[in-house]
Protein backbone atom coordinates (compact mmCIF):
# COMPACT_ATOMS: atom_id res chain seq x y z
CA UNK A 1 0.00 0.00 0.00
CA UNK A 2 1.56 3.61 -0.98
CA UNK A 3 2.00 6.47 1.51
CA UNK A 4 -1.14 8.40 0.04
CA UNK A 5 -3.42 5.25 0.27
CA UNK A 6 -2.23 4.81 3.98
CA UNK A 7 -2.90 8.42 4.54
CA UNK A 8 -6.48 8.22 2.77
CA UNK A 9 -7.27 5.21 4.94
CA UNK A 10 -6.64 6.75 8.29
CA UNK A 11 -8.56 10.02 7.10
CA UNK A 12 -11.84 7.52 6.49
CA UNK A 13 -11.10 5.80 9.93
CA UNK A 14 -10.89 9.36 10.90
CA UNK A 15 -13.94 10.78 10.01
CA UNK A 16 -16.26 8.29 10.75
CA UNK A 17 -15.22 8.25 14.11
CA UNK A 18 -16.20 12.25 14.28
CA UNK A 19 -19.21 11.25 12.99
CA UNK A 20 -20.17 8.13 15.07
CA UNK A 21 -17.97 10.40 18.33
CA UNK A 22 -21.02 13.14 17.28
CA UNK A 23 -23.75 11.37 17.59
CA UNK A 24 -22.58 10.27 20.60
CA UNK A 25 -21.92 13.78 22.26
CA UNK A 26 -25.49 13.88 21.86
CA UNK A 27 -26.89 11.46 24.57
CA UNK A 28 -25.96 11.61 28.36
CA UNK A 29 -24.94 8.00 28.24
CA UNK A 30 -23.14 7.95 25.32
CA UNK A 31 -21.11 11.19 26.03
CA UNK A 32 -17.85 10.45 27.52
CA UNK A 33 -17.47 7.41 25.01
CA UNK A 34 -18.52 10.00 21.58
CA UNK A 35 -15.78 12.70 23.00
CA UNK A 36 -13.05 9.41 23.06
CA UNK A 37 -13.67 8.70 19.35
CA UNK A 38 -13.58 12.14 18.46
CA UNK A 39 -10.52 12.52 20.54
CA UNK A 40 -9.36 8.80 19.04
CA UNK A 41 -10.14 10.05 15.09
CA UNK A 42 -8.23 13.48 15.39
CA UNK A 43 -5.25 11.35 16.78
CA UNK A 44 -5.48 8.72 13.76
CA UNK A 45 -5.48 11.78 11.91
CA UNK A 46 -2.24 13.60 13.14
CA UNK A 47 -0.64 10.15 12.97
CA UNK A 48 -1.61 9.40 9.37
CA UNK A 49 -0.66 13.28 8.30
CA UNK A 50 2.72 13.26 9.91
CA UNK A 51 3.67 10.18 7.20
CA UNK A 52 2.89 12.43 4.22
CA UNK A 53 6.11 12.77 2.12
CA UNK A 54 5.15 16.80 1.44
CA UNK A 55 6.76 16.81 5.63
CA UNK A 56 10.62 16.92 5.18
CA UNK A 57 11.73 18.95 8.77
CA UNK A 58 10.18 17.29 11.54
CA UNK A 59 11.58 20.22 14.75
CA UNK A 60 8.59 23.01 14.40
CA UNK A 61 6.46 20.01 14.40
CA UNK A 62 7.27 18.83 17.57
CA UNK A 63 7.95 22.48 18.96
CA UNK A 64 4.49 23.24 17.96
CA UNK A 65 2.61 19.88 18.78
CA UNK A 66 4.53 19.96 22.82
CA UNK A 67 3.74 23.97 22.53
CA UNK A 68 -0.05 23.68 21.76
CA UNK A 69 -0.19 20.53 23.90
CA UNK A 70 0.98 21.92 27.00
CA UNK A 71 -0.98 24.94 27.01
CA UNK A 72 -4.26 23.20 25.69
CA UNK A 73 -4.09 20.84 28.81
CA UNK A 74 -2.94 23.46 31.06
CA UNK A 75 -6.18 25.96 29.98
CA UNK A 76 -8.64 23.04 29.86
CA UNK A 77 -7.42 21.44 33.63
CA UNK A 78 -7.66 24.04 35.61
CA UNK A 79 -10.58 26.47 33.79
CA UNK A 80 -13.28 27.15 36.58
CA UNK A 81 -16.52 26.27 35.21
CA UNK A 82 -17.83 29.56 36.06
CA UNK A 83 -15.08 30.30 33.57
CA UNK A 84 -16.25 27.82 30.96
CA UNK A 85 -17.92 30.64 27.99
CA UNK A 86 -14.60 32.20 28.15
CA UNK A 87 -12.51 29.26 27.59
CA UNK A 88 -14.82 27.93 24.58
CA UNK A 89 -14.61 31.34 22.56
CA UNK A 90 -10.86 31.23 23.16
CA UNK A 91 -10.64 27.81 22.00
CA UNK A 92 -13.11 28.79 18.66
CA UNK A 93 -11.13 32.13 17.91
CA UNK A 94 -7.72 29.58 18.47
CA UNK A 95 -9.77 27.25 15.85
CA UNK A 96 -10.68 29.90 13.17
CA UNK A 97 -6.89 31.58 13.79
CA UNK A 98 -5.56 28.47 12.80
CA UNK A 99 -7.57 28.02 9.82
CA UNK A 100 -6.39 31.39 8.29
CA UNK A 101 -2.57 30.74 9.31
CA UNK A 102 -3.06 27.70 7.40
CA UNK A 103 -5.16 29.20 4.08
CA UNK A 104 -2.25 31.95 4.15
CA UNK A 105 0.16 29.81 4.07
CA UNK A 106 -0.55 27.13 1.55
CA UNK A 107 -2.11 29.71 -0.79
CA UNK A 108 1.31 31.45 -0.99
CA UNK A 109 3.24 27.97 -1.11
CA UNK A 110 0.57 26.80 -4.33
CA UNK A 111 1.51 30.13 -5.93
CA UNK A 112 4.63 30.31 -5.63
CA UNK A 113 4.88 26.71 -7.30
CA UNK A 114 2.79 27.87 -9.99
CA UNK A 115 -0.30 26.05 -8.94
CA UNK A 116 -2.90 27.54 -8.67
CA UNK A 117 -6.31 27.71 -9.34
CA UNK A 118 -9.56 29.60 -9.25
CA UNK A 119 -10.83 26.91 -6.96
CA UNK A 120 -7.41 27.48 -4.36
CA UNK A 121 -8.25 31.16 -4.36
CA UNK A 122 -11.66 31.25 -3.84
CA UNK A 123 -11.44 29.19 -0.89
CA UNK A 124 -8.38 30.91 0.39
CA UNK A 125 -10.23 34.34 0.26
CA UNK A 126 -13.46 32.63 2.02
CA UNK A 127 -11.14 30.75 4.99
CA UNK A 128 -9.40 34.50 5.64
CA UNK A 129 -12.15 36.47 6.02
CA UNK A 130 -14.26 33.99 7.51
CA UNK A 131 -11.84 32.48 9.69
CA UNK A 132 -10.23 36.15 10.53
CA UNK A 133 -13.86 36.88 11.70
CA UNK A 134 -14.01 33.92 13.81
CA UNK A 135 -10.43 34.95 15.45
CA UNK A 136 -11.48 38.33 16.28
CA UNK A 137 -14.70 38.10 16.96
CA UNK A 138 -14.05 35.02 19.64
CA UNK A 139 -11.65 37.74 21.27
CA UNK A 140 -14.35 40.58 21.47
CA UNK A 141 -16.44 38.11 23.32
CA UNK A 142 -14.01 36.58 25.40
CA UNK A 143 -12.89 40.53 26.53
CA UNK A 144 -16.65 41.03 26.99
CA UNK A 145 -17.28 37.44 29.38
CA UNK A 146 -14.40 38.19 31.29
CA UNK A 147 -16.03 41.56 32.17
CA UNK A 148 -12.99 43.69 31.01
CA UNK A 149 -14.20 45.30 27.63
CA UNK A 150 -17.04 47.36 28.30
CA UNK A 151 -16.62 48.78 24.49
CA UNK A 152 -20.18 48.68 23.18
CA UNK A 153 -19.37 50.21 19.74
CA UNK A 154 -19.80 53.61 18.69
CA UNK A 155 -22.57 55.87 16.48
CA UNK A 156 -21.58 55.72 12.76
CA UNK A 157 -20.80 51.82 13.62
CA UNK A 158 -23.44 49.85 11.10
CA UNK A 159 -22.40 52.29 8.38
CA UNK A 160 -18.69 51.52 8.97
CA UNK A 161 -19.97 47.70 9.15
CA UNK A 162 -21.13 47.71 5.71
CA UNK A 163 -18.05 49.94 3.98
CA UNK A 164 -15.44 47.70 5.99
CA UNK A 165 -17.92 43.99 4.71
CA UNK A 166 -17.76 45.58 0.78
CA UNK A 167 -14.25 46.23 0.69
CA UNK A 168 -13.27 43.05 2.15
CA UNK A 169 -15.51 41.94 -0.39
CA UNK A 170 -13.46 43.46 -3.25
CA UNK A 171 -10.40 41.98 -2.04
CA UNK A 172 -12.02 38.14 -2.16
CA UNK A 173 -13.32 38.82 -5.68
CA UNK A 174 -9.67 39.69 -6.63
CA UNK A 175 -8.41 37.17 -5.10
CA UNK A 176 -10.99 35.00 -6.47
CA UNK A 177 -11.47 36.19 -9.78
CA UNK A 178 -8.72 38.64 -11.30
CA UNK A 179 -5.50 38.08 -9.47
CA UNK A 180 -5.12 34.89 -7.70
CA UNK A 181 -1.63 35.10 -7.16
CA UNK A 182 -2.15 38.92 -5.30
CA UNK A 183 -0.39 37.66 -1.58
CA UNK A 184 -0.71 41.46 -0.76
CA UNK A 185 -4.62 41.10 -1.37
CA UNK A 186 -4.98 37.93 0.81
CA UNK A 187 -3.13 39.83 3.42
CA UNK A 188 -5.58 42.85 3.38
CA UNK A 189 -8.69 40.16 3.60
CA UNK A 190 -7.22 39.20 6.56
CA UNK A 191 -7.38 42.78 7.99
CA UNK A 192 -10.58 43.03 6.47
CA UNK A 193 -11.76 40.23 8.20
CA UNK A 194 -10.55 40.79 11.45
CA UNK A 195 -12.01 44.05 11.74
CA UNK A 196 -15.40 42.88 10.63
CA UNK A 197 -15.27 40.23 13.33
CA UNK A 198 -14.35 43.14 15.90
CA UNK A 199 -17.31 45.34 14.44
CA UNK A 200 -19.85 42.69 14.29
CA UNK A 201 -19.03 41.75 18.38
CA UNK A 202 -18.55 44.86 19.52
CA UNK A 203 -22.33 45.83 19.78
CA UNK A 204 -23.33 42.72 21.27
CA UNK A 205 -24.82 42.18 25.15
CA UNK A 206 -24.05 39.70 27.56
CA UNK A 207 -27.89 37.87 27.16
CA UNK A 208 -26.99 37.89 23.37
CA UNK A 209 -23.83 36.03 24.16
CA UNK A 210 -24.96 32.38 24.17
CA UNK A 211 -25.88 32.85 20.56
CA UNK A 212 -22.76 34.47 19.41
CA UNK A 213 -20.81 31.54 21.08
CA UNK A 214 -22.77 29.03 18.92
CA UNK A 215 -22.30 30.89 15.99
CA UNK A 216 -18.56 31.22 16.38
CA UNK A 217 -18.72 27.32 16.83
CA UNK A 218 -20.79 26.70 13.40
CA UNK A 219 -17.98 29.93 12.09
CA UNK A 220 -14.77 27.60 13.54
CA UNK A 221 -16.23 24.10 11.52
CA UNK A 222 -16.71 26.34 8.32
CA UNK A 223 -13.44 28.00 8.30
CA UNK A 224 -11.73 24.50 8.64
CA UNK A 225 -13.83 23.46 5.74
CA UNK A 226 -13.01 26.02 3.20
CA UNK A 227 -9.45 25.12 4.56
CA UNK A 228 -9.82 21.69 3.30
CA UNK A 229 -10.69 23.01 -0.14
CA UNK A 230 -7.90 24.95 -0.49
CA UNK A 231 -5.74 21.65 0.35
CA UNK A 232 -7.54 19.47 -1.44
CA UNK A 233 -8.61 17.37 1.90
CA UNK A 234 -11.52 15.58 2.14
CA UNK A 235 -11.27 15.12 5.98
CA UNK A 236 -10.96 18.86 6.33
CA UNK A 237 -13.89 19.03 4.65
CA UNK A 238 -16.02 16.38 6.19
CA UNK A 239 -15.15 17.05 9.78
CA UNK A 240 -15.32 21.00 9.21
CA UNK A 241 -19.06 21.44 7.98
CA UNK A 242 -20.14 18.64 10.30
CA UNK A 243 -19.06 20.76 13.01
CA UNK A 244 -20.25 24.42 11.04
CA UNK A 245 -23.90 22.48 11.15
CA UNK A 246 -24.15 21.46 14.26
CA UNK A 247 -23.10 24.41 15.41
CA UNK A 248 -25.94 26.41 13.51
CA UNK A 249 -28.45 23.90 14.67
CA UNK A 250 -27.37 25.03 18.17
CA UNK A 251 -26.99 28.64 16.84
CA UNK A 252 -31.27 28.06 15.98
CA UNK A 253 -31.73 26.59 19.20
CA UNK A 254 -30.66 29.53 20.88
CA UNK A 255 -32.18 32.19 18.53
CA UNK A 256 -35.71 30.49 19.12
CA UNK A 257 -35.62 30.94 22.74
CA UNK A 258 -35.16 34.46 22.52
CA UNK A 259 -37.30 35.24 19.70
CA UNK A 260 -34.78 36.82 17.75
CA UNK A 261 -33.72 35.99 14.24
CA UNK A 262 -29.69 35.61 13.74
CA UNK A 263 -29.81 38.74 11.91
CA UNK A 264 -31.58 40.49 14.59
CA UNK A 265 -28.86 39.77 17.00
CA UNK A 266 -26.09 40.52 14.28
CA UNK A 267 -27.27 43.55 12.84
CA UNK A 268 -30.15 44.57 15.20
CA UNK A 269 -30.10 47.31 17.59
CA UNK A 270 -29.85 46.42 21.08
CA UNK A 271 -32.69 47.20 23.11
CA UNK A 272 -31.46 50.51 24.59
CA UNK A 273 -30.70 50.87 28.13
CA UNK A 274 -33.12 52.87 30.30
CA UNK A 275 -33.06 54.77 33.36
CA UNK A 276 -32.01 53.13 36.73
CA UNK A 277 -34.34 51.03 38.25
CA UNK A 278 -35.14 52.50 41.40
CA UNK A 279 -36.68 55.00 39.34
CA UNK A 280 -39.14 52.78 37.27
CA UNK A 281 -40.09 50.69 40.41
CA UNK A 282 -40.32 53.14 43.28
CA UNK A 283 -41.77 51.77 46.87
CA UNK A 284 -43.59 49.07 45.06
CA UNK A 285 -41.39 46.90 45.81
CA UNK A 286 -41.61 44.60 48.74
CA UNK A 287 -38.40 43.26 50.04
CA UNK A 288 -37.83 40.38 52.56
CA UNK A 289 -35.08 38.55 54.61
CA UNK A 290 -33.56 35.40 54.63
CA UNK A 291 -35.36 34.66 58.02
CA UNK A 292 -38.69 35.31 56.31
CA UNK A 293 -37.99 33.36 53.42
CA UNK A 294 -36.54 30.28 55.63
CA UNK A 295 -39.82 30.60 57.31
CA UNK A 296 -42.11 30.46 53.72
CA UNK A 297 -39.55 27.55 52.67
CA UNK A 298 -40.84 25.44 55.77
CA UNK A 299 -44.17 25.63 55.15
CA UNK A 300 -43.46 24.61 51.29
CA UNK A 301 -44.01 21.10 49.52
CA UNK A 302 -42.87 22.38 46.36
CA UNK A 303 -40.03 24.52 45.45
CA UNK A 304 -38.82 25.66 42.38
CA UNK A 305 -35.31 26.98 41.48
CA UNK A 306 -35.01 29.03 38.21
CA UNK A 307 -31.17 30.30 38.03
CA UNK A 308 -29.68 32.91 35.93
CA UNK A 309 -26.11 34.42 34.97
CA UNK A 310 -25.94 36.33 38.72
CA UNK A 311 -26.03 32.51 40.23
CA UNK A 312 -22.36 32.14 37.67
CA UNK A 313 -21.16 35.69 38.95
CA UNK A 314 -21.26 34.83 42.23
CA UNK A 315 -19.99 30.82 42.38
CA UNK A 316 -23.24 30.50 44.00
CA UNK A 317 -23.78 26.67 42.66
CA UNK A 318 -22.88 24.95 45.57
CA UNK A 319 -24.78 26.95 48.04
CA UNK A 320 -27.90 26.49 45.98
CA UNK A 321 -26.83 22.61 46.34
CA UNK A 322 -26.58 23.01 49.91
CA UNK A 323 -30.11 24.49 50.00
CA UNK A 324 -31.42 21.79 48.16
CA UNK A 325 -30.18 19.09 50.17
CA UNK A 326 -31.46 20.68 53.43
CA UNK A 327 -34.81 21.51 51.87
CA UNK A 328 -34.73 17.66 51.11
CA UNK A 329 -34.11 16.93 54.19
CA UNK A 330 -37.16 18.23 55.60
CA UNK A 331 -39.27 16.35 52.70
CA UNK A 332 -39.74 19.36 50.41
CA UNK A 333 -39.52 18.76 46.65
CA UNK A 334 -36.69 20.52 44.27
CA UNK A 335 -36.40 20.92 41.15
CA UNK A 336 -34.86 23.38 39.09
CA UNK A 337 -35.88 25.31 36.29
CA UNK A 338 -33.84 26.29 33.02
CA UNK A 339 -34.36 28.81 30.21
CA UNK A 340 -32.34 27.71 27.52
CA UNK A 341 -30.29 31.13 27.30
CA UNK A 342 -29.83 31.60 30.94
CA UNK A 343 -26.16 32.51 31.51
CA UNK A 344 -23.58 33.34 28.91
CA UNK A 345 -23.47 29.93 26.75
CA UNK A 346 -25.67 26.77 25.49
CA UNK A 347 -26.08 24.51 28.70
CA UNK A 348 -24.12 27.28 31.41
CA UNK A 349 -26.42 26.74 34.19
CA UNK A 350 -26.36 22.83 33.66
CA UNK A 351 -22.54 22.51 34.05
CA UNK A 352 -22.38 24.80 36.68
CA UNK A 353 -25.32 23.01 38.71
CA UNK A 354 -23.35 19.63 37.57
CA UNK A 355 -20.38 21.07 39.17
CA UNK A 356 -21.94 21.40 42.05
CA UNK A 357 -22.78 17.85 41.90
CA UNK A 358 -26.93 18.17 41.71
CA UNK A 359 -28.32 15.14 39.72
CA UNK A 360 -29.23 16.64 36.55
CA UNK A 361 -32.93 15.06 36.66
CA UNK A 362 -33.85 17.62 38.77
CA UNK A 363 -33.35 20.05 36.11
CA UNK A 364 -36.26 21.31 33.91
CA UNK A 365 -35.85 22.79 30.65
CA UNK A 366 -38.59 25.84 29.93
CA UNK A 367 -41.37 23.27 28.22
CA UNK A 368 -41.07 20.57 31.47
CA UNK A 369 -41.14 23.50 33.97
CA UNK A 370 -43.29 25.58 32.64
CA UNK A 371 -46.82 23.46 33.96
CA UNK A 372 -45.37 23.04 37.35
CA UNK A 373 -45.09 26.45 38.71
CA UNK A 374 -48.66 26.64 39.32
CA UNK A 375 -48.52 23.74 41.72
CA UNK A 376 -44.90 25.32 43.51
CA UNK A 377 -45.35 27.18 46.82
CA UNK A 378 -42.04 28.83 46.85
CA UNK A 379 -39.93 29.88 43.03
CA UNK A 380 -36.40 31.04 44.13
CA UNK A 381 -35.11 33.05 41.33
CA UNK A 382 -31.09 33.55 41.55
CA UNK A 383 -29.84 36.21 39.15
CA UNK A 384 -31.81 35.77 36.48
CA UNK A 385 -34.08 38.48 34.89
CA UNK A 386 -35.48 38.84 31.08
CA UNK A 387 -36.14 35.41 30.96
CA UNK A 388 -38.69 35.39 34.08
CA UNK A 389 -39.85 39.03 32.60
CA UNK A 390 -43.91 38.65 32.37
CA UNK A 391 -43.68 41.52 29.83
CA UNK A 392 -42.34 39.50 27.31
CA UNK A 393 -45.76 37.59 27.30
CA UNK A 394 -48.12 40.11 28.29
CA UNK A 395 -46.93 43.36 27.05
CA UNK A 396 -46.82 43.64 22.95
CA UNK A 397 -44.90 46.79 22.72
CA UNK A 398 -42.35 45.10 25.06
CA UNK A 399 -38.62 45.07 23.12
CA UNK A 400 -38.42 41.39 24.16
CA UNK A 401 -42.17 40.56 23.44
CA UNK A 402 -42.92 37.23 22.04
CA UNK A 403 -39.75 35.63 23.90
CA UNK A 404 -40.80 32.37 25.59
CA UNK A 405 -40.14 32.98 29.40
CA UNK A 406 -40.34 30.71 32.41
CA UNK A 407 -43.99 31.83 33.96
CA UNK A 408 -42.54 32.07 37.65
CA UNK A 409 -45.51 34.36 38.52
CA UNK A 410 -47.40 31.48 38.21
CA UNK A 411 -46.33 30.33 41.59
CA UNK A 412 -47.79 30.79 44.73
CA UNK A 413 -44.65 32.88 46.22
CA UNK A 414 -41.70 34.54 44.20
CA UNK A 415 -38.76 35.10 46.13
CA UNK A 416 -36.08 37.36 43.79
CA UNK A 417 -32.51 37.35 44.52
CA UNK A 418 -31.05 40.28 43.18
CA UNK A 419 -28.10 42.54 44.36
CA UNK A 420 -29.81 45.50 42.73
CA UNK A 421 -32.99 46.77 40.86
CA UNK A 422 -30.66 47.36 38.03
CA UNK A 423 -32.11 46.49 34.47
CA UNK A 424 -31.36 43.29 32.91
CA UNK A 425 -29.36 43.51 29.61
CA UNK A 426 -32.61 44.40 27.99
CA UNK A 427 -33.02 46.99 29.71
CA UNK A 428 -36.17 46.72 30.53
CA UNK A 429 -38.36 47.65 33.69
CA UNK A 430 -39.42 43.90 35.18
CA UNK A 431 -43.39 43.70 36.43
CA UNK A 432 -42.53 40.52 38.41
CA UNK A 433 -40.70 43.01 40.59
CA UNK A 434 -43.89 44.78 41.44
CA UNK A 435 -46.07 41.67 41.56
CA UNK A 436 -48.38 40.76 44.98
CA UNK A 437 -46.61 37.48 44.89
CA UNK A 438 -42.64 39.09 44.75
CA UNK A 439 -40.63 38.95 47.38
CA UNK A 440 -37.45 40.58 46.69
CA UNK A 441 -34.52 39.40 48.57
CA UNK A 442 -31.78 42.18 47.95
CA UNK A 443 -28.05 40.18 48.30
CA UNK A 444 -25.49 38.89 46.67
CA UNK A 445 -26.30 35.34 45.02
CA UNK A 446 -24.10 33.12 47.31
CA UNK A 447 -24.02 34.94 50.15
CA UNK A 448 -27.67 35.26 50.27
CA UNK A 449 -28.32 31.73 49.75
CA UNK A 450 -26.51 30.70 52.56
CA UNK A 451 -28.19 32.95 54.77
CA UNK A 452 -31.33 30.98 53.96
CA UNK A 453 -29.95 27.95 54.68
CA UNK A 454 -28.58 28.82 57.46
CA UNK A 455 -31.66 30.58 59.19
CA UNK A 456 -33.64 27.07 57.91
CA UNK A 457 -30.89 24.82 59.96
CA UNK A 458 -30.96 27.11 62.70
CA UNK A 459 -35.08 27.23 63.50
CA UNK B 1 -10.18 15.39 -6.26
CA UNK B 2 -12.26 17.43 -8.20
CA UNK B 3 -14.34 20.07 -7.29
CA UNK B 4 -17.30 18.25 -7.85
CA UNK B 5 -16.38 15.75 -5.24
CA UNK B 6 -15.67 18.44 -3.13
CA UNK B 7 -18.99 20.05 -3.20
CA UNK B 8 -20.63 16.65 -2.53
CA UNK B 9 -18.71 15.84 0.38
CA UNK B 10 -19.04 19.26 1.93
CA UNK B 11 -23.01 19.17 1.18
CA UNK B 12 -23.92 15.52 2.84
CA UNK B 13 -21.76 15.79 5.74
CA UNK B 14 -23.39 19.30 6.07
CA UNK B 15 -27.13 17.59 6.02
CA UNK B 16 -25.30 14.65 7.94
CA UNK B 17 -24.77 16.99 10.74
CA UNK B 18 -27.87 18.99 11.04
CA UNK B 19 -29.37 15.20 11.51
CA UNK B 20 -27.23 14.13 14.05
CA UNK B 21 -27.46 17.35 16.09
CA UNK B 22 -31.25 17.85 16.14
CA UNK B 23 -32.84 17.27 19.55
CA UNK B 24 -29.88 16.95 22.24
CA UNK B 25 -31.36 17.74 25.80
CA UNK B 26 -29.84 21.37 27.15
CA UNK B 27 -27.61 19.66 29.72
CA UNK B 28 -25.19 18.57 26.91
CA UNK B 29 -25.09 21.95 24.86
CA UNK B 30 -22.01 22.93 26.29
CA UNK B 31 -20.00 19.64 26.51
CA UNK B 32 -21.58 19.34 22.94
CA UNK B 33 -20.06 22.63 21.29
CA UNK B 34 -16.55 22.03 23.49
CA UNK B 35 -16.17 18.96 22.09
CA UNK B 36 -17.41 19.81 18.49
CA UNK B 37 -15.04 22.98 18.66
CA UNK B 38 -12.09 20.27 19.41
CA UNK B 39 -12.98 18.67 16.07
CA UNK B 40 -12.77 21.54 14.14
CA UNK B 41 -9.12 21.92 15.08
CA UNK B 42 -8.82 19.16 12.45
CA UNK B 43 -7.57 21.95 10.64
CA UNK B 44 -4.55 21.12 12.52
CA UNK B 45 -3.33 18.12 10.09
CA UNK B 46 -3.49 21.16 7.13
CA UNK B 47 -1.01 23.17 9.24
CA UNK B 48 1.68 20.21 9.86
CA UNK B 49 1.86 19.96 6.35
CA UNK B 50 2.41 23.68 5.94
CA UNK B 51 4.79 23.94 8.95
CA UNK B 52 6.82 20.48 7.63
CA UNK B 53 6.84 21.28 4.00
CA UNK B 54 9.99 23.30 4.33
CA UNK B 55 8.85 25.62 1.44
CA UNK B 56 9.96 29.46 3.01
CA UNK B 57 10.96 30.73 6.03
CA UNK B 58 7.30 32.87 5.74
CA UNK B 59 5.26 29.71 5.03
CA UNK B 60 6.87 27.83 7.91
CA UNK B 61 6.50 30.42 10.24
CA UNK B 62 2.53 30.66 9.58
CA UNK B 63 2.32 27.01 9.60
CA UNK B 64 4.01 26.61 13.25
CA UNK B 65 1.91 28.98 14.89
CA UNK B 66 -1.20 27.67 13.23
CA UNK B 67 0.05 24.14 14.62
CA UNK B 68 0.38 25.95 17.59
CA UNK B 69 -3.21 27.46 18.05
CA UNK B 70 -4.73 24.56 16.55
CA UNK B 71 -3.13 21.83 19.09
CA UNK B 72 -4.50 23.83 21.91
CA UNK B 73 -8.29 23.92 20.40
CA UNK B 74 -7.60 20.46 20.22
CA UNK B 75 -6.07 18.72 22.84
CA UNK B 76 -7.81 21.24 25.54
CA UNK B 77 -11.21 20.97 23.75
CA UNK B 78 -11.59 17.43 24.24
CA UNK B 79 -9.84 17.65 27.97
CA UNK B 80 -12.12 20.06 29.11
CA UNK B 81 -15.10 18.03 27.39
CA UNK B 82 -13.71 15.06 29.28
CA UNK B 83 -13.89 17.25 32.35
CA UNK B 84 -17.23 18.28 32.13
CA UNK B 85 -18.97 15.27 31.24
CA UNK B 86 -16.83 13.32 33.78
CA UNK B 87 -19.23 15.56 36.45
CA UNK B 88 -21.85 13.97 35.04
CA UNK B 89 -20.80 10.05 35.15
CA UNK B 90 -19.33 10.24 39.01
CA UNK B 91 -23.15 11.27 40.08
CA UNK B 92 -24.13 8.81 38.59
CA UNK B 93 -21.80 5.88 39.89
CA UNK B 94 -22.10 7.46 43.23
CA UNK B 95 -25.86 6.72 43.49
CA UNK B 96 -25.96 3.16 41.96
Amino acid sequence: MSRANVIDLGYLVAAVLFIVGLKGLGRPRTAPRGNLMGATGMLIAVLVTLVDQSILSYQFLAIGLALGIAIGALLALRVQMTSMPELVALFNGFGGGASVLVAASSFIEINELGNSTGQIAVAAAVTSLVGAMTLSGSMIAFGKLQGRLKWNGFRGLPIVRILVALVSLAFAVQIGGFQPEGQLSLWLLIAGGFLLGILCAVPIGGADMPVVIALLNALSGVAASTTGFVLDNSLLIIAGSLVGASGLVLTQIMCKAMNRSLLDVLFGAAPSAVDSGDDIYGDQVTSTSAEEIAMLLELAERVVIVPGYGMAVAQAQHAVRELMQTLQASDVEVSFGIHPVAGRMPGHMNVLLAEAEIDYEHLLDMDQVNPTFKRADVTIVIGANDVVNPAARNDPDSPIAGMPILDVDDSRTVVVVKRSLSPGFAGIANPLFIADNTLLYFSDAREGILEVTKALTES
Amino acid sequence: MTLLIAVTLFTLAVFLGLELISKVPATLHTPLMSGSNAISGITLIGALVSAGADHSTLTTVLGFFAVVLATINVVGGFVVTNRMLSMFTKRKKRES
